[in-house]
């Protein structure tokens, strides 16, 4: 562990020089089964009846509900948008969630729909979910994802990190940046195609010295998504790195959370790791579409006493 | 020449698994046999595997049903000694495997015969065909009860799932070895995973979830004491789930099968 604290001034000057080179990061080498063996614990805690209801209501509020499909339609959209400011129509104790997570083409929709709520409108961007696109298409495509959206998703290029093009990933990430200002930028590393969790860490850190704001696991196009030792390494990323930088980056798991359980454990993950400062929407968020459901379910059973009905809740 | 002794420890059945109980507590109700107390979250999982099973079944055609129904019967009868020493044995332990095997014969008959039985064409005052059809209601919870082990159990799971129900059963709790048994011969019998789960424990551990658990469909009363049926009612008119009352002999009718399904009438316009 102690392996992954930087010097301070080795940071900075790499700062300085402002080179986009990777860092002594590079060279970390983690255990995969110490690794795997921590993310078992966060999912075998017994969270009692309070903590729940507020683990509950927390999940809600750093929901970005998603809906990424080619059949999407504004139509579909509308309804999504709907249900994320008012999750149950007849009953407002229940949250908004934090954002809309669309495509480019549906920004301008779910920004109309969401206009004068607390709910953002987040977009990917950058040829989502491949990212297989030329660089000039991505920029153009994050800036006109930036003239709706408050927030932007893009996805790394997972092929040139592969290659070892480090710089070119950073570079890109750093242009994106640029191209949609104060926007919010979220990175998709899509830790299921790097091939291991030293990918993961080398990665996590590449975009958070890049410029991210968040670092997100996956696009929830391809499996394995979202994992808790991927996770693990994440958090761990951001923590060293906010302890070498001084700057907090924020997580994002997404793809295959579909129950309530399994995104406790990710609360629980990250409170263990970095601390509860980072259970708030301006540093946590769970990608996800039919989770929401899932967790109106538990604060209904908790509340009326009774396990409920999928039946009994709204669709998209 | 004495081998060593092998005992088989007697397990729920949830979506095509033999499992423990969540709770891991146990209870002896018969004598050396130490049975899985199921709990609440048994009782939840029970009802997602049900839930989850429940359309590829129906969707199955009545005569497929009837297929493995009957599949289910051929197994029953190869695993006739154990069900028998299940029961305790003797001549009334065979009487009772006999009437589970006409039951599960005769429900797997009835299986593609309920839309005759219970549809109908109408005739209406105006250009329109108009049918009804009955359509199974989704998952039910079983209380099978101590009258008997295992021909409550059998007839009434037999008669649930002919018709396209998920079935979640709460078998005797007094004498649970047969009816969990039974688990082995419906997962042979090719039955797919999660259309019948079974449940053994204590009657009060789980009825009170099942009758408030808004995801059950109908409840089964077969086996309930007055005393159960009306808790049972009482929690389940929340949700407005129906119930259907405790029984006194396990009938071979299909009308039982028809009461656990939900009448479906469409209107037809003439001529298109």
């Amino acid at each position: 562990m102690d392996g992954w604290v930087h010097n301070r001034d080795q940071m900075r000057n790499s700062a300085a020089a402002s080179t986009l080179s990777a860092t002594p990061d590079g060279a970390v080498s983690l255990d995969q089964v110490a690794v795997e063996a921590r993310a078992r614990l966060f999912s075998s805690r017994s969270v009692k009846r309070g903590s729940k209801l507020f683990a509950c209501n927390l999940i809600i509020t750093c929901t970005d509900l998603t809906t990424l499909e080619g059949s999407d339609t504004r139509g579909r959209v509308e309804v999504l948008c709907a249900k994320a400011m008012r999750p149950v129509p007849d009953d407002a104790t229940i949250p908004a969630v934090a954002a809309v997570c669309v495509y480019p083409s549906q920004a301008a929709t779910a920004r109309r729909c969401l206009q004068g709520s607390p709910v953002v409108v987040a977009s990917v961007a950058t040829g989502f979910p491949s990212g297989q696109v030329p660089a000039e298409v991505k920029i153009a495509e994050a800036g006109e994802a930036a003239r709706f959206a408050e927030e932007i998703d893009m996805v790394m290029d997972r092929g040139a990190f592969l290659e070892g093009r480090h710089l070119k990933v950073q570079q890109e990430i750093a242009g994106v940046k640029e191209a949609i200002g104060d926007r919010h930028l979220k990175v998709i590393l899509e830790t299921g195609e790097l091939g291991g969790l030293d990918q993961v860490r080398r990665a996590s850190w590449l975009a958070m010295e890049a410029g991210a704001d968040f670092i997100k696991t996956s696009t929830g196009k391809i499996q394995p998504a979202a994992t808790l030792p991927v996770a693990v390494v994440m958090l761990e990323a951001i923590r060293d790195f906010a302890w070498a930088t001084g700057r907090e980056i924020g997580f994002k798991p997404a793809g295959g959370i579909r129950s309530a359980k399994q995104a406790v454990a990710y609360l629980v993950a990250v409170n263990e790791i970095l601390g509860d400062r980072w259970l708030r929407p301006q540093r946590f968020r769970i990608g996800a579409s039919s989770l929401l459901n899932d967790v109106l379910m538990q604060i209904y059973k908790e509340r009326r006493g009774g396990y409920q009905s999928p039946q009994d809740f709204s669709e998209a | 020449m004495t081998g060593p002794t092998v005992t088989k420890t007697p397990k729920l059945y949830i979506g095509g698994a033999f499992v423990r109980s969540e709770s891991g507590l146990v209870y002896r109700p018969q004598s050396a046999a130490n049975v899985p107390r199921g709990s609440r979250k048994d009782l939840r999982e029970a009802v997602r595997a049900a839930r989850r099973a429940q359309p590829g079944w129906a969707g199955l055609t009545a005569y497929n049903r009837g297929q493995v129904i009957y599949r289910v019967a051929e197994m029953m009868e190869s695993a006739r000694s154990s069900f028998m020493l299940a029961l305790g044995g003797g001549r009334q332990a065979g009487r009772e495997v006999d009437s589970c095997l006409e039951a599960l014969v005769f429900y797997a008959g009835a299986a593609d015969k309920l839309s005759q039985l219970g549809g109908s064409v109408n005739s209406v005052a105006g250009p329109f065909f108009n049918f009804t059809i009955p359509e199974p209601v989704g998952v039910t919870f079983l209380v099978a009860g101590d009258r008997r082990a295992l021909l409550p159990l059998v007839t009434h799971v037999a008669a649930a799932i002919c018709g396209g129900n998920a079935v979640v059963a709460l078998v005797s709790s007094a004498r649970p070895l047969p009816g969990l048994l039974l688990g082995e011969t419906l997962q042979t019998g090719d039955v797919p995973p999660g259309v019948v789960n079974l449940l053994s424990g204590m009657p009060e551990d789980l009825l009170g979830w099942a009758g408030s658990h808004r995801d059950i469909d109908l409840i089964d009363c077969c086996g309930c004491d007055p005393q159960e049926w009306r808790e049972l009612a009482e929690a389940a008119a929340e949700s407005v789930t129906r119930v259907l009352p405790p029984e006194t002999t396990p009938a071979l009718t299909p009308s039982l099968s028809l009461r656990m399904m939900e009448m479906k009438t469409v209107w037809h316009p003439v001529g298109l």
